[in-house]
């Protein structure tokens, strides 16, 4: 059971490191996919918000990592 | 016939972040055949072996019944949570936030670990079992996860299995030679490079889920990694820069 568990914690673990940014991500993709099937943005825009967006969450991460 | 140029980036990406799960996972093998014997850490590597292989039987095929739209926006998001997980500690190690990973401090730690365990007397040894076992198991899920993911949605599955596969055979192959942790290998180096790639296939593979045409196809992987490597680089030196700053404010020298 307890080895069951661990292999459970692993493989969560192996998408959710630092909970943030994991958080940052999916909202980023859901806000993308959003705006593109309402066409609030024409899909080429998608894919650089997508590109930019993840480059920004990504960053914002680990400066905000090294300072704690 | 394999098209190469196609299926190219699903084999490097396969080939390198198989060849560091499979690092890792020969380094606890080796300390529990060192330290309880190897016929019971073999046997754990097999019974991970064979639980590996029948999830890949099990949910290799059901993977094609699924609506190809939702499978690119499902593997896009996993290999997007993957590989940012990957390339964020690549990074805060590559500035020296983090330490390295170092096989050899893992392999002390392992073996110190097996020696305070009572040894068993009996034939198998349940201990070195599963201890070989959850390893193989652990990071052969890993190794699933990126063969899946750079190969189901583009049809290239079956390269990025060689490449996993060929990778796995080096490292066991060089291990059965050396004997001992495969400490010299540029592991956080590795793990950039396919934190990269895997993030790269994320975005492409979520992109293509909600309708972006890619200029230039399959060959715009390579290009988000490109800009993903160059922006990963300007992050290590903010990186360096921010933990600099935090440790002289705490220490109380002034800053540079």
């Amino acid at each position: 059971m307890k080895m069951l568990s661990t292999i459970a914690r692993e493989l969560f673990g192996l998408f959710v490191d630092d909970g943030s940014l994991a958080q940052a991500i999916v909202v980023l993709l859901a806000v993308t996919a959003l705006l593109a099937r309402e066409q609030f943005i024409d899909i080429s825009h998608a894919a650089v918000l997508l590109v930019a967006g993840s480059i920004i969450v990504l960053v914002e991460n680990v400066v905000r990592s090294a300072r704690k | 016939m394999i098209d190469w140029m196609h299926s190219g980036p699903s084999v490097a990406a396969a080939f390198i972040g198989s060849s560091v799960e499979a690092v890792e996972a020969l380094t606890i093998v080796l300390a529990v055949g060192t330290v309880r014997g190897w016929r019971s850490a073999l046997m754990g590597t097999a019974v991970g072996l064979a639980l590996l292989t029948a999830i890949v039987l099990t949910f290799g095929p059901a993977i094609a019944h699924v609506p190809i739209d939702v499978l690119r926006i499902v593997v896009g998001t996993l290999l997007l949570l993957f590989g940012f997980r990957w390339l964020r500690k690549a990074i805060l190690r590559s500035a020296g936030v983090i330490a390295l990973h170092d096989e050899n401090a893992a392999f002390t730690k392992e073996t110190q670990v097996l020696h305070l365990e009572t040894s068993s007397r009996q034939r198998w040894d349940l201990v070195a079992i599963i201890t070989a076992f959850k390893a193989v198991v652990l990071e052969g899920i890993e190794v699933v996860v990126i063969v899946i993911g750079v190969g189901a949605v583009g049809n290239t599955l079956i390269p990025a299995s060689l490449g996993a596969l060929m990778a796995c055979l080096l490292v066991i192959a060089i291990g059965a030679l050396l004997h001992r942790p495969l400490s010299r290998i540029p592991e956080n180096s590795l793990k950039f490079t396919v934190g990269i790639l895997i993030s790269a296939f994320g975005l492409f593979w979520f992109g293509e889920g909600i309708g972006v045409a890619w200029p230039y196809r399959d060959a715009a992987i390579l290009g988000i990694a490109a800009i993903l490597l160059l922006v990963s680089r300007l992050a290590v030196g903010l990186a360096r820069r921010a933990g600099n700053s935090n440790r002289a404010l705490i220490s109380g020298r002034p800053l540079l």
